[in-house]
């Protein structure tokens, strides 16, 4: 299971940076994006993977039982996701200027 | 309590100037923010200076389970320095801000930027910088591109791209380190390293760091971002920009590199010491072909970067300390200039070299105000980067390091060259259309005037800072009383 996370991560890790050296804005940004998800699986993946008990307490128990899932990769990857959400709509607003005012989604083309 | 206060002002106030629509009510706001924010860092300075390392364990979790605020010596002077750029940029707004941006929530912003800037100078949480770094970011993206001329837009889009880069980057190297330690409490790691051994990975972590916050200090290979996009916005964005934005990753590698990776694997700090050997020559060889007042500055502060990297790389207490004098040197000047380029662009509406010049005989006070930070930049004696630089110099011939002293000093003469060209340029020469379309404001020249004096007190009181970086550096360099502090409770 570890191993077809970690493949998924290194894919998402290389087509997003494949994509990000592309000369396109558009390439660029779903780049980013693919980039931000490999991060996040890659964090799940590292934290560990366990299928077994949630990390909450039964009703009458004064500890979890073992083996259960570590939450704060969770609470890592939630945040992350959020973050990365918000700053993709930005990055995304910010292409369609570009492309508004340059007329061109190359990144390249400065004239 | 007092340790939150940086971060809780700037967000008061931030929300507070959503509600007023008055223009000249914000701008007080602003300002009035910024200075509580500065009174705020100096008690808290203050505090620590007599009370020790002060901890904040938010929710009361302790650490390492809840996010904690530090607070020692090096994290309050540069908290100090944040309200310091703070207040002078936003005193510089009183003279005028772009009227699309001012209506955008330009205030705001910049009260947001100062909120993220001051939290990833405090927190202890390696994930919590991560989000300060975004806070800080995400404010800068829209400040920065609030403008819609092209030029800007473009600038605007390779630097949230470059940065967003290092975001992930750092995000990869946090998970990496999560899934291997268990912990992102920096305090902790330091502990648990040093006691039960660095994990098998440390390496890779530490190229990963090195590479998350070289993008956002600017070093080389990779400082393209910088003088890419910070000629493009008005004075007092790239001011606060260049005053604070690259500082933030600088400390944030000096934080990181001693606390976690200082025993682990010393061949990054010989890599670290080339990376600013490089930065430095290639920033300021690359300012002496420039042809614009801001562009010059941009690639004079990658050059000088490297100066505040070269003493982690050395890592002895004497070349941090002199790279810890070089940052708060640096602050204070680097701000001023960009805001005197602000004047530029009032009285001359550019600042290319072409139309400028001839400032020294048609406003002697603004060519008399800049030469102070001009010079200290330059780093001509008995100005505060002299001081900074020789410290420096001196630490890596004592270290036998003689080609990074021969290169910190080679480079010195590089930016007395670039900087009195830039004197020359911009003052001095006669303008052949110097026609001046308005004069400055005193508005504009109080808040240069503030910071020239505070480059000549640093100047002056360069000993007793001296002596207190040098304290800071023993602390970083032996962090048990950091760990301590944060995970014990006796500060």
């Amino acid at each position: 299971m570890e191993l077809l996370f970690a493949l998924t991560a290194g894919v998402l890790y290389a087509s997003g940076l494949y994509l990000m050296l592309r000369r396109r804005l558009a390439q660029l940004i779903i780049g980013l994006g693919l980039l931000t998800n490999g991060t996040n699986i890659l964090i799940f993946t590292s934290g560990g993977l366990t299928r077994t008990n949630a990390p909450v307490l039964a009703a009458d128990a004064l500890e979890t039982t073992e083996p259960f899932a570590d939450p704060v990769p969770q609470a890592l990857i939630l945040t992350a996701i959020v973050i990365g959400f918000g700053v993709l709509a930005f990055s995304l607003v910010l292409a369609h200027q570009v492309h508004r005012s340059s007329g061109t989604d190359d990144v390249g083309d400065r004239q | 309590m007092l340790l939150i206060l940086p971060i809780i002002v700037p967000m008061l106030t931030a929300a507070l100037l959503l509600l007023v629509r008055h223009r000249g009510v914000q701008r007080w706001m602003a300002f009035l923010g910024s200075m509580t924010h500065l009174g705020c860092g100096i008690a808290l300075f203050r505090l620590v200076q007599s009370e020790g390392i002060q901890v904040l364990q938010s929710g009361s979790w302790k650490a390492p389970f809840g996010i904690v605020l530090v607070a020692d010596t090096l994290t309050t002077l540069l908290v100090i320095a944040v309200g310091v750029v703070g207040a002078a940029t936003t005193a510089f707004g009183f003279a005028g801000v772009d009227p699309r941006r001012e209506s955008g929530g330009y205030h705001s912003l910049f009260m947001v930027l100062l909120m993220g800037v001051s939290g990833a100078f405090l927190t202890g949480d390696l994930f919590n910088l991560y989000v300060w770094f975004e806070v800080m970011l995400v404010a800068s993206f829209v400040l920065m591109a609030l403008h819609r001329t092209k030029e800007q837009v473009r600038a605007a889009f390779t630097y949230v791209t470059l940065n967003l880069l290092a975001s992930a980057i750092l995000l990869t190297a946090l998970g990496l380190l999560y899934g291997q330690s268990g912990t992102l409490n920096m305090a902790d790691l330091s502990r648990q390293w040093s006691t039960a051994g660095p994990p098998p990975l440390h390496l890779p972590l530490a190229l990963l760091f090195l590479t998350a916050f070289g993008i956002k200090a600017a070093l080389f290979p990779w400082f393209f971002w910088l003088p890419a996009s910070y000629h493009t916005p008005p004075a007092a964005i790239s001011a606060i920009f260049a005053g604070l934005l690259t500082k933030v990753g600088v400390y944030s590698m000096i934080r990181v590199f001693t606390l976690l990776f200082q025993r682990v694997s010393p061949g990054i700090y010989t890599l670290i010491l080339v990376l600013s050997a490089v930065t430095m020559v290639v920033g300021v060889t690359c300012a002496l072909t420039q042809r614009d007042f801001r562009r010059v500055l941009s690639f004079n502060l990658v050059g000088h970067i490297g100066y505040t990297t070269l003493g982690l790389g050395l890592l002895s207490p004497v070349a941090l300390a002199g790279s810890l004098l070089y940052v708060l040197h640096h602050i204070v000047a680097i701000t001023n200039l960009y805001l005197v380029g602000g004047i530029f662009l009032r009285v001359r509406r550019t600042t290319d070299f072409a139309s400028l010049g001839s400032l020294y005989r048609t406003h002697p006070y603004v060519a008399l105000l800049s030469l102070v930070p001009i010079f200290a930049l330059a780093g001509v004696p008995p100005l505060s980067g002299f001081i900074a630089k020789i410290v420096l110099v001196q630490a890596s011939f004592a270290q036998g390091v003689y080609w990074a002293g021969g290169i910190a000093l080679f480079v010195g003469l590089l930016s007395v060259l670039s900087m009195a060209r830039l004197w020359d340029e911009s003052f001095w020469k006669d303008a052949p259309d110097g026609v001046d379309k308005a004069s400055p404001t005193w508005k504009q020249l109080l808040p240069i005037g503030a910071l020239t004096l505070l480059s000549l007190g640093i100047s002056v009181g360069a000993e007793p800072l001296l002596d207190m970086t040098s304290r800071v550096a023993g602390d970083l360099l032996e962090p048990s009383a950091y760990v301590r502090a944060v995970l014990d409770g006796d500060g």
